[in-house]
């Protein structure tokens, strides 16, 4: 079995409404578990366990929940639910199937390291994962699992639910919380740091939902266990998410260590219609796209750390051999201009020249100059721009440039020749 | 609900700014906001105006522009693309007789494009106000601009 359900394993076999349900399906378990243990030593599973976010940037999540420990003032915890990058479907699954998951990793994460309250921030578009947060928090806090003294303990927390409205720059932790303070989505300058100026200035720990509904189970069966699960790179499961030009499209969670070709082959079977496939992008639009012979790669976040970029958060796009290169890199740049936040030029400007550009390589415009033009353009927004929307977006336009080079160079002889 | 209710809802506070203009828009038969509410919000929050501007300037989801009853959003990301066989676009352009952008003369409908809506496991897919539409053909987009028109869906 190349699946691996952990995270995924309450899916349709609850409604995801009824609480009572989840109990009887083991769920708060790790709650009650965590209540008998101290900040430090949940830490310090979370610490064994080797958990990583799960939001794109791999970061490990101990050394953000011990930064927010030392803090001695209020302190906020943050869902990102905001996932707005094109391929990825995996948060709102979790949400609409076991949102009572998410919740008891907060809860745990939230008594960890002392914060009071709490907001999942979910982006406008997921009307019913919204709808069913909001019915989830109100159960869950009649039955004591969230609001004040959660399971007769001394511990409190409120959480509540903050509606994004059509930002996918609000997903980057700066702009979120810029969002959620009630403002436009504009990145800060960095440091400091969320872990110690957050939301309204105050300590602020921001996990995505995948990292969030990985602690109930590193708490319940302890973190040595869970780093048993893996790579030597990467431990745990990931949620996949493949689309494209397959036959099973959908959410499969298998854990590190799994190759992109198995995942595509055994879990996706294959291409629609068996045509070859000519190549696969990795972690949204903001990933690489990657020629066959190199889909043994294992989906490690490690492993991918071509480009600077790294596995993202788990979007396998399988395209065949009936679309065009440049158009689908076209689609990827266009998607990035529309969500510049404007506030750095070479992020604002580089996206406006650099789809112009792919224009013309879509429309068979495109000279030997326009390319080294398109090669320097990807490079100035990729090292200049302020966040990470533009420190990644350009990937696309590298990594075909590096591995499809002949496909630009057909490109632009044939425009030579008409 | 009017938007003196909605601001208590919120409790007159800024950070909320966001949630409430999405409120009163939904609240809306032509989901948009307009200027005198702009200042009316400012005024109760305590904010400048252009601060309430510059959020609606900002966010795609929120408009100054009156729209039609029924939004309609076609994906136009990537996965949607490689399982759009049939051009959902086109289509309803050529059922509506309106291009994308533009709302139709009986103010019944808009049609705008969206980043992916994270149903890229069903796709192509579209978004009606409130609603998500998957697995896409050309009849069963037919189908549902029908049923919005005869008022069984809505
Ligand atoms: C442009 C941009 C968009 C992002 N969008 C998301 C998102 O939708 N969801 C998410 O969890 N993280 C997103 N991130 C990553 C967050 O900034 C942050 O690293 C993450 O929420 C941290 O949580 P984690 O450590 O649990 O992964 C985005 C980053 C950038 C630069
Ligand atoms: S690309 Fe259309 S829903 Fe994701």
């Amino acid at each position: 079995m190349l699946e691996k359900r952990i995270l995924t394993q309450r899916f349709n076999k609850y409604d995801g409404l009824s609480i009572r349900q989840y109990i009887d399906l083991d769920g708060f378990k790790a709650l009650e578990k965590a209540f008998s243990m101290s900040s430090q030593q949940i830490i310090e599973e979370i610490k064994l366990s080797q958990l990583t976010g799960r939001g794109g940037a791999g970061f490990p999540t101990y050394i953000k929940m011990q930064a927010m420990l030392n803090e001695t003032r209020d302190k906020y915890l943050v869902c990102n639910a905001d996932e707005g990058e094109p391929g990825h479907f995996k948060d709102r699954h979790l949400i609409e199937k076991d949102p009572y998951q998410l919740i008891e990793g907060m809860v745990i994460s939230a008594y960890a390291v002392g914060a009071n309250k709490g907001y999942i921030y979910v982006r406008g578009e997921y009307n019913n994962a919204i709808q069913q947060l909001e019915k989830t928090i109100k159960i869950a806090t009649t039955k004591g699992y969230l609001g004040n003294h959660i399971c007769d303990s001394d511990f409190s927390f409120e959480l509540v639910v903050r509606r994004g409205a059509g930002a996918y720059v609000c997903g980057e932790e700066f702009a979120l919380m810029e969002s959620i303070e009630g403002k436009p989505g504009r990145t800060r300058v960095k440091p400091p740091f969320p872990t110690e100026k957050g939301i309204f200035d105050y300590p602020t720990l921001i996990n995505n939902v995948e990292t969030f509904c990985n602690l109930p189970t590193i708490i319940e069966h302890g973190g040595e266990h869970y780093s048993t699960i893996g790579s030597n790179h990467a431990k745990g499961t990931k949620l996949i998410c493949l689309s494209g030009n397959v036959k099973h499209k959908g959410l499969y969670e298998v854990p590190y260590g799994t190759s992109i070709n198995d995942v595509i082959s055994e879990l996706g079977g294959g291409t629609a219609n068996d045509i070859p496939i000519q190549m696969v992008q990795i972690g949204g639009a903001c990933g690489p796209i990657i020629p066959p012979r190199l889909l043994n790669m294992d989906i490690d976040n490690e492993a991918f750390e071509i480009f600077d970029a790294k596995m993202g958060a788990g979007a396998i796009i399988v395209i065949d051999e009936n679309y065009d290169l440049f158009e689908i890199v076209l689609r990827n740049m266009q998607f990035f201009l529309h969500e510049s936040c404007g506030k750095c030029a070479p992020c604002r400007e580089g996206h406006i020249q650099i789809v112009k550009l792919l224009q013309k390589f879509v429309n068979y415009q495109a000279t030997h100059k326009d390319y080294v033009s398109l090669q320097s353009l990807a490079e100035v927004i990729h090292t200049t721009t302020l966040c990470g929307l533009g420190q990644t977006s350009p990937t696309s336009v590298i990594s075909t440039m590096t591995y499809f080079k002949e496909a630009y160079d057909k490109r632009i002889n044939q425009q030579n020749k008409e | 609900m009017n938007l003196q209710k909605i601001l208590e809802k919120h409790a007159f506070q800024k950070d909320h700014l966001i949630e409430i203009l999405i409120d009163l828009q939904n609240e809306k038969t032509y989901k948009f906001v307009t200027e005198e509410e702009v200042s009316l919000i400012a005024d109760a929050l305590k904010v400048p105006v252009s601060h309430v501007c510059g959020v609606m300037s900002f966010y795609t989801l929120l408009s100054f522009d009156e729209r039609g009853k029924y939004i309609i959003q076609v994906c136009k990301d990537v996965p949607c693309y490689l399982n759009d066989d049939f051009n959902v676009l086109t289509t309803i352009e050529k059922a509506l007789d309106i291009s994308c952008g533009d709302t139709s003369k009986d103010q019944f409908f808009t049609l705008e494009q969206t980043a992916c809506l994270g149903c890229c496991d069903e796709a192509p897919a579209m978004r009606i106000n409130n609603k998500v539409y998957t697995k896409l053909t050309k009849a069963k987009v037919l189908r549902i601009l029908e049923e919005y028109k005869e008022g069984i869906l809505c």
